[in-house]
């Protein structure tokens, strides 16, 4: 990571053209949730069975629904609820998995060894099983479905986590810190804690994605959020019993949840190439 | 004589910039060319396009490239590959990484052998074990069937010299072959280079170390910014250097020089290129850059001459033992560290040294013995009652750069030491310790991996007496630099311990460092103290037979060697 030749780090590299997509998606995208009425001025659960199952037109552009219902207008409102469920989702995995790593990475040998067996016996769970028995046990809803997605998402993290400590704690620069006699607090603090959050920003970036693809399929599977509320998972469940008929009521959800993923993930990628080469 | 390989017009550019500009010599058959230069001078970079090696990013243009008739400058890849290995050998730089971990070192020597020639597996098997035999590697049936991990590198370097020999190439491309290696190792591997150079192979022999080159070529290059500068018989060369960069690098070497002599020059010309802000001060507001000529004068007896301090111990070990598994890395060793001294530690890799090093900063824990600082308990007492004293005993280290947190600026870093851990924000005191240790205030926002080796390693002096230390342990501080620049470092080193009583523990393998630095040595062996006394007397009559072998491997500028038959030695004046 420290081995570079001088040619790279001379000059910064220029955004490639799939990044500056990514980032345009993305401000749209943050544009929609926190402003939703902005950008798509309707009301997503206004029902209008005279214009049921249009396709897409001027007038609406992404079709609509069973209903009636302009699908733009829902896509555009359920960004919020996709995007908060992401956020959220990474950060309570994160939030977790922190815990996990610090707590292995420094406490003694015998809690690194517990913690470590602890993490690998979840690992051997596929992640979205463990979401769906979470579910199960507390009942299904907007805020189960994405405290099952953190949970699940959290062993994973944690692993990266504790090795990342690890690698830091043992590091020539630690010992410098010990030999200027620098306390434990004070080490942590001051030196493994932002050399971690460097590696955790990236984590996060590409664990969003990755939680509103596994939020969603909960939505779809109907544990997450249930119709008629305007969220992807649950369009594209809502859709699904028309995908023959009206290919829009399923497409445009779901092309914003690849959009969405594929956009914070092209960004993660960036972010951890760049922290690579700096 | 028709030379065996020539070129001339040499040029290697990668993208806008020159690596290597118009560069000529002549190799005969049997004679050992050196080329001479520090990192960046393109001496590498000039091997490797013999070789079509110089990469995909490389533009390597040449008026003559010609490898005994076979023009290599316009050679398919196909005509390339089949001289590589066959016609010509090629020891890469780092060649300790160069064998492939997960196969035998028989596998990868048999590997050039089924590639250029029509042989049977038996056969093959039959003349790996006779290479590696050639070689010296002892036991040759055992060690065909080990992988890389299980070879010492001294070991190692000789199975990568057998695979490029296997063929009995008429050249032998040798780039920085001894240069991670212990000096006894070193003088093993000259040996067998110079055997083979008196078979009848020519060798291009490319090194930082003028030393290691003196000993072996007939005629030597002396390459500076891609350019060759000077040329010529290796004992005109370095008997009577005619340029001022030769002089320069000739003047950086250690060895043989008593301690209290300066090794950088007067010149101006001292402040090289490869460490632009190295020898130079900001002084005050005006922000003019001058040369700092009082700091590189001539020596003096008045500048030299170590001042009087009160002796006293600063730091003292006794019976120091400690054990890893069943191996004594540290049998048995005490000394006493007197203020405004250099203890000098010497051996070689595996003797010990820094595990030392690692009790005195009581960063381990010895299993028995104990070390005292400033006449306290320190390898006794709890982490906690040690914080206090911690600033009073320094540390810098061969990799300066892996000793700092990678995202802080090197203000930072220096502010962190100067305020013992308070704050990050640099101060004047923090310009002035930079400035002390002649780096200029622009590097203060610029992070360590941006600097080159010499200016990480003045980072970390920096660093290391902000806290007012008594005592700085230097583990190798310069082992990993150009000779120019490790000159400057010494010089630097001395400059600080005279103006500020420092005392170092210097630990190195390096006989000429230690020599110049020490006014007491240490020798050690397999975590024993073999000898030791004032440096001087140790040097001068060595009394052990491990440091007599030592003292005899450690290669030397020969500046007035016998000049050599063979080679035609104005050959290169085309």
């Amino acid at each position: 990571m420290t081995a570079l030749s001088p040619a790279r780090t001379r000059a910064a590299r220029r955004p490639r053209a799939v990044e500056v997509g990514a980032v345009v998606v993305i401000a749209f995208l943050a544009l929609s949730a926190l402003l939703p009425g902005l950008v798509a001025p309707g009301d997503p659960l206004a029902i209008a069975p005279v214009d049921a199952f249009q396709a897409p037109s001027p007038s609406h552009l992404f079709g609509t629904d069973e209903s009636g219902r302009d699908i733009f207008t829902r896509v555009v409102h359920g960004t919020g609820a996709s995007l908060l469920i992401g956020i959220a989702a990474t950060a309570i995995g994160l939030g977790l998995a922190l815990v996990f790593g610090l707590l292995a990475g420094f406490g003694p040998r015998w809690l690194d060894f517990g913690t470590t067996r602890l993490l690998e016996v979840l690992f051997a769970f596929p992640g979205l099983l463990f979401a769906l028995l979470f579910i199960v046990v507390y009942g299904p809803g907007v805020v189960t479905s994405t405290i099952a997605v953190g949970l699940s998402t959290a062993p994973g993290y944690a692993r990266i986590i504790r090795s990342r400590v690890i690698q830091v704690r043992t590091s020539p620069y630690i010992e410098a810190a010990v030999v200027l006699g620098r306390g434990r607090t004070l080490r942590i603090v001051r030196h493994v804690l932002p050399n971690v959050a460097g590696a955790l920003f990236v984590l996060a970036t590409l664990g969003v994605g990755q939680s509103i693809v596994w939020a969603s399929s909960l939505s779809y599977l109907g544990l997450g959020a249930v119709p008629p509320a305007a969220e992807w998972g649950a369009m594209l469940s809502a859709g699904r019993t028309y995908i023959s008929s009206f290919w829009w009521m399923t497409f445009f959800p779901g092309l914003f949840i690849v959009l969405s993923a594929a956009a914070t993930t092209l960004l993660g990628r960036a972010l951890q190439q760049r922290g690579r080469e700096s | 004589m028709t030379a065996l390989l020539s070129v001339a017009g040499l040029s290697v550019r990668f993208g806008d910039t020159r690596v290597v500009s118009d560069v000529a010599f002549d190799v005969q058959p049997g004679e050992c060319v050196g080329i001479v230069g520090e990192s960046g001078s393109g001496k590498s970079v000039t091997a490797r396009s013999l070789l079509g090696l110089a990469g995909r990013r490389a533009r390597v243009s040449a008026e003559t490239l010609l490898f005994d008739g076979t023009d290599l400058a316009d050679a398919p890849a196909r005509t390339l590959r089949s001289l590589r290995g066959r016609d010509i050998g090629y020891v890469s730089q780092g060649a300790l990484v160069a064998l492939d971990p997960l196969r035998t070192v028989g596998r990868e020597i048999a590997d050039s052998l089924r590639l250029h020639t029509s042989s049977t597996p038996a056969q093959r098997r039959a003349r790996v074990l006779e290479l590696l035999a050639e070689v010296g590697i002892p036991d040759p049936e055992l060690r065909a069937a080990q992988r890389a991990d299980q070879l010492s590198g001294g070991l190692r370097q000789r199975a990568v010299i057998a695979s490029a020999i296997a063929l009995r190439p008429r050249l032998l491309i040798a780039d920085e072959p001894t240069t991670a290696l212990d000096s006894t190792v070193q003088a093993g591997i000259l040996d067998l280079l110079e055997r083979l150079r008196d078979q009848g192979t020519a060798v291009v022999l490319i090194s930082h170390d003028l030393a290691v080159v003196s000993r072996l070529a007939t005629r030597v290059l002396v390459m500076h910014d891609g350019r060759i500068v000077e040329r010529g018989p290796t004992a005109d060369v370095l008997g009577g250097p005619r340029h001022p960069y030769t002089r320069r690098l000739i003047a950086a070497v250690p060895t043989d020089r008593p301690r209290g002599t300066r090794l950088t020059l007067p010149a101006p010309a001292a402040a090289p290129a490869a460490d632009p802000a190295g020898s130079r001060v900001v002084f005050g507001n005006s922000g003019t850059t001058v040369v700092d000529v009082a700091k590189t004068a001539v020596p003096t007896t008045a500048a030299t001459a170590t001042p009087e301090f009160p002796k006293k111990a600063v730091v003292t070990a006794r019976g120091l033992t400690r054990r890893f598994g069943a191996r004594l890395a540290v049998d048995d060793v005490g000394f006493v560290l007197e203020r405004g001294r250099t203890l000098g530690v010497v051996g070689e890799s595996g003797s010990g040294k820094t595990t030392v090093a690692r009790l005195v900063l009581a960063l381990d824990r010895p299993d028995s013995g104990d070390v005292q600082v400033l006449g306290r308990a320190w390898s006794a007492a709890t982490e906690r009652e040690r914080r206090p004293l911690r600033p009073r005993i320094g540390a810098i280290y061969q990799d300066a750069l892996s000793s700092f947190d990678p995202r802080q600026t090197v203000g930072q870093i220096v502010a962190d030491a100067v305020t013992r851990g308070r704050s990050l924000r640099a101060g004047p005191e923090v310009v002035e310790l930079l400035e002390r240790v002649g780096l200029s205030e622009a590097v203060l926002r610029r992070r360590p991996l941006h600097l080159s080796g010499g200016q990480q390693q003045r980072v970390a002096i920096a660093r290391a007496i902000a806290g007012r230390p008594d005592v700085i342990v230097c583990d190798e501080p310069v082992s990993s630099l150009d000779v120019s620049v490790q000159a400057q470092v010494l010089d630097l080193l001395d400059d600080l311990q005279r103006d500020l009583g420092l005392s170092y523990l210097f630990i190195t393998h390096d006989l000429g460092v230690v020599r110049h630095v020490s006014d007491d040595v240490l020798v050690m062996r397999a975590g024993r103290v073999v000898e030791r006394g004032g440096t001087e007397a140790v040097f001068s009559a060595p009394q052990h037979d491990y440091t007599r072998e030592l003292l005899a491997s450690a290669p030397r500028i020969r500046a007035s060697l016998a000049i050599r038959d063979g080679g035609d030695l104005d050959s290169d004046a085309t």
